[in-house]
């Protein structure tokens, strides 16, 4: 049960953020062409940033609480969802905050 | 160490936004309440992964100030996360419409 520990967290986030776009309809998985390659940037930046900091040994993972899936770069799955699942939360929030009050929009 | 890089990741996203792809977030007031919104759920699920612990940091490449369990650098990575996200859809989607209009 403890592997899926941070794979659980990530759900826990894509489900907290869900209703704001199937209540709220924010439309931003509808825009998913736009969302992949803003999810990319996110991927291609920090994923190497993050795998930079392992090699460095800045930081590391207990694989107790992972699934055990290990990339190239000895980035563990999860990381790398998580690079697609905050950024995710990040615009659904940030549409969401527009839709209340689309005057703020840029 | 992760100080160093977090300061910086943070400038490099700064400049991502006002510089290259000049879609000045960081000037707006959507963009610090969504911040507001998201660091706190940040705050959470950092604590969660170094409180557990299943993240674990080098003693030495970090200040040792804690916010929720997590180093403080953890709050500057995630912000720079979100200022590019963000900064990235803002620039996606503002190009969307010139391209239709013509």
């Amino acid at each position: 049960m403890s592997h899926v520990a941070y794979l659980l967290i990530l759900v826990a986030c894509l489900l907290g953020t869900a209703p704001l776009e199937l209540v709220l309809h924010v439309g931003v998985y509808a825009q998913w062409r736009r969302l992949a390659l803003t999810l990319l940037t996110v991927v291609i930046g920090f994923g190497t940033w993050d795998v930079w900091s392992i090699h460095r040994g800045l930081w590391n993972y207990d694989g107790h609480y992972l699934v055990g899936i290990t990339l190239p770069g000895r980035l563990p799955l999860e990381e790398l969802l998580l690079f697609l699942v905050i950024p995710a939360c990040a615009v659904l929030t940030y549409e969401a905050v527009l839709a209340r009050r689309p005057d703020w929009r840029a | 160490m992760y100080t160093v890089s977090a300061v910086l990741g943070v400038g490099l996203a700064a400049a991502v936004d006002l510089l290259v792809l000049r879609t000045n977030l960081l000037r707006h007031k959507a963009f610090w309440t969504s911040y507001a919104i998201i660091a706190f759920f940040q705050l959470v699920t950092n604590g969660l992964l170094t409180g557990i612990p299943i993240v674990r940091y080098d003693p030495d490449g970090i200040l040792g100030w804690h916010l929720v369990f997590a180093p403080v650098e953890d709050l500057l990575f995630g912000f720079a996360m979100v200022v590019v996200t963000l900064s990235t859809w803002v620039r996606l989607g503002a190009r969307a419409p010139r391209r239709a209009a013509r």
